[in-house]
């Protein structure tokens, strides 16, 4: 067995497809979705969680890809410059997850990439720019 | 009535005796000793804030090139310049956009620029004259090969402020961070019971001319800030409940250190200036200490809905900053997430260096040379009818 965190992103007008629906009926893996961001006419996200055989993996990748959908193996979420960081808290208004949040004590900020669901939300909310996308580096395959 | 005088405290600072603890500090002395105990033994209290504070920018001036140039229109980086000084003076505004970048780069990154000592790309053109020949200019600069460089902003350290919500079904983008819809978020920015104007509530020791700490340097209160607005609503502490009075502050850019000085962009709104400011408070008396021992709990704040795009926006509620630093208010029977703007955490780096500068016997507390207003009435702007504005514009010629 396998774990890994997936981001699929859709193309506009190809969100209607129901590719969770094959990944959990063709290829038996346990799905949980983390972020959801899916609308017509623009490019939808989807994070989640994915569990099973390493060769249904590999097949559900080539399938989806197939469909016209990218799909990426995150493992660093996004990536946080520390010495950008001022420690202002505004990130902390957008995270949905509690990836980002600030010490109660000495309000400093605490990410934890393990929680951090890749909705990307906190990319335009640092006014330093201190986050980025770290996605796009680590292609599945 | 009063426990000691300004010059004895600075007698103190010289001879480098001097008791000086932050306003966080000081408010669990007070609870320990009293506030006639914590009067005697504390002599000055320090104040910080780190927050964006969009009316910063800077003077500078270039030297003359050979030829010289009267420079008329003057671009740092690709971003413009103000060219309606002398030859080679000029106004660099923190919330100038960049004509090649857009929001990600402005004039505050051209001023973070300047101060971490990095060579900045100046270009600028001119009509010519008999004693300035030369037309177009284009060379780099640091802060070592100009000559004056200063920092002077006309609207910072603001008195309070307004916490932000949005009620609206889409998400706002605005120069109090990212609001989510349907009150998803509330964002407030300041340092509370550390911030400066929150401790001398009614300007007895911050005035023109006070010495504070600027961007990492010594600098000064210059003037009232713009909006300076003392005559707000007040808490029985006297602590204003809004928005109230603001500071011009100067200081040389050339001894800031971008730890303290930072460019900012919020998202679809534009370029902004994180300022570290720092101010001394005497503890003249027992009144002066009760002032700055004010607790987050007694400083309260209104948080207004950014949905409706007007001067009057609707207020939601008032809270308290011990509420909004819990991390979650509760708005119409509603929890909801608060997250602060302004850097707390570099807020208290900024008290503890001013703690050490007076404490070590470096800086010397002033007397202001001229009190802030206490009263104002600051006005909106009416917008009259075109053919009434049309004869403004022609008035002059007749
Ligand atoms: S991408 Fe940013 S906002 Fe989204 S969950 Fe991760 S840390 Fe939080
Ligand atoms: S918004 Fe940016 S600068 Fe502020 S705490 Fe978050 S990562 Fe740091």
């Amino acid at each position: 067995m396998k774990r890994i965190k997936a981001l699929l992103r859709f193309p506009p007008n190809r969100a209607g497809k129901p590719i969770t629906y094959h990944l959990v009926k063709d290829y038996d893996l346990r799905i949980n979705i983390l972020h959801a961001e899916v609308a017509a006419n623009r490019v939808g996200v989807l994070v989640m969680d994915v569990e099973g055989q390493e060769e249904a993996i590999d097949g559900a990748t080539r399938f989806v890809r197939d469909e016209g959908v990218e799909f990426h193996i995150v493992e660093s979420a996004v990536s946080w410059d520390r010495d950008r960081c001022i420690d202002c808290g505004a990130c902390t208004a957008v995270c949905p997850s509690g990836a980002l949040s600030l010490d109660q004590k000495d309000w400093s900020l605490v990410f934890t990439p393990a929680d951090c669901f890749v909705c990307e939300s906190c990319l335009k909310a640092c006014p330093m720019r201190a986050i980025a996308p770290a996605i796009g580096g680590t292609p599945a395959s | 009535m009063s426990v000691k005088s300004l010059e004895e405290i600075n007698e103190r600072i010289h001879k480098k005796k001097a008791v000086v603890v932050t306003a966080e500090e000081i408010i669990r002395i007070v609870d320990e000793k009293g506030p006639a105990e914590a009067a005697r033994e504390v002599d000055v209290v320090t104040t910080a804030t780190f927050g964006a504070m969009c009316s910063s920018g800077a003077f500078l001036n270039f030297g003359h090139a050979d030829p010289p140039i009267k420079m008329g229109k003057i671009w740092l980086n690709d971003v413009e310049a103000y060219g309606g000084l002398a030859a080679v003076d000029t106004y660099i505004g923190a919330t100038q956009p960049s004509e090649t970048r857009g929001l990600e780069y402005g004039g505050a990154h051209v001023i973070e620029d300047l101060i971490a000592g990095r060579p900045v790309k100046l270009r600028a053109t001119s009509y010519g004259t008999d004693c300035y020949p030369r037309t177009e200019i284009e060379t780099v600069i640091t802060k070592d090969e100009i000559n004056e460089a200063y920092l002077y902003n006309p609207r910072n350290a603001y008195q309070n402020y307004a916490a932000a919500t949005n009620t609206s079904d889409r998400t706002l983008y605005t120069y109090m961070g990212v609001l989510q819809p349907r009150c998803g978020n509330v964002t407030y920015s300041t340092s509370g019971e550390l911030s400066p104007l929150l401790k001398d509530p009614y300007y007895r020791t911050i005035g023109i001319g006070t010495r504070i700490f600027l961007g990492g340097t010594q600098g000064f209160v210059a003037w009232p800030g713009t909006q300076h607005n003392p005559s707000r609503p007040r808490a029985e502490n006297g602590v204003p409940l809004q928005n109230a009075a603001t500071l011009a502050v100067i200081g040389n850019l050339k001894e800031m250190s971008p730890r303290f000085i930072r460019a900012a962009t919020f998202e679809r709104y534009g370029v902004s200036m994180y300022v570290g400011i720092g101010i001394p408070i005497p503890i003249l008396d027992e009144e002066m200490v009760r002032s700055v021992a004010v607790k987050n709990s007694e400083i309260f704040t209104k948080v207004y809905d950014y949905s409706v795009p007007s001067r009057d926006r609707p207020c939601l509620g008032r809270v308290s900053y011990a509420e909004l630093r819990r991390g979650s208010i509760t708005l119409n029977g509603r929890e909801v997430p608060t997250a602060p703007l302004s850097s707390l955490k570099v807020a208290r780096e900024i008290a503890d260096v001013l703690k050490g500068w007076i404490a070590g016997g470096d800086f010397l507390l002033t007397q202001p040379v001229a009190q802030l207003p206490a009263t104002a009435n600051p006005k909106g702007l009416e917008v009259k009818a075109g053919s009434q504005a049309a004869n403004v514009a022609g008035g002059g010629a007749r």
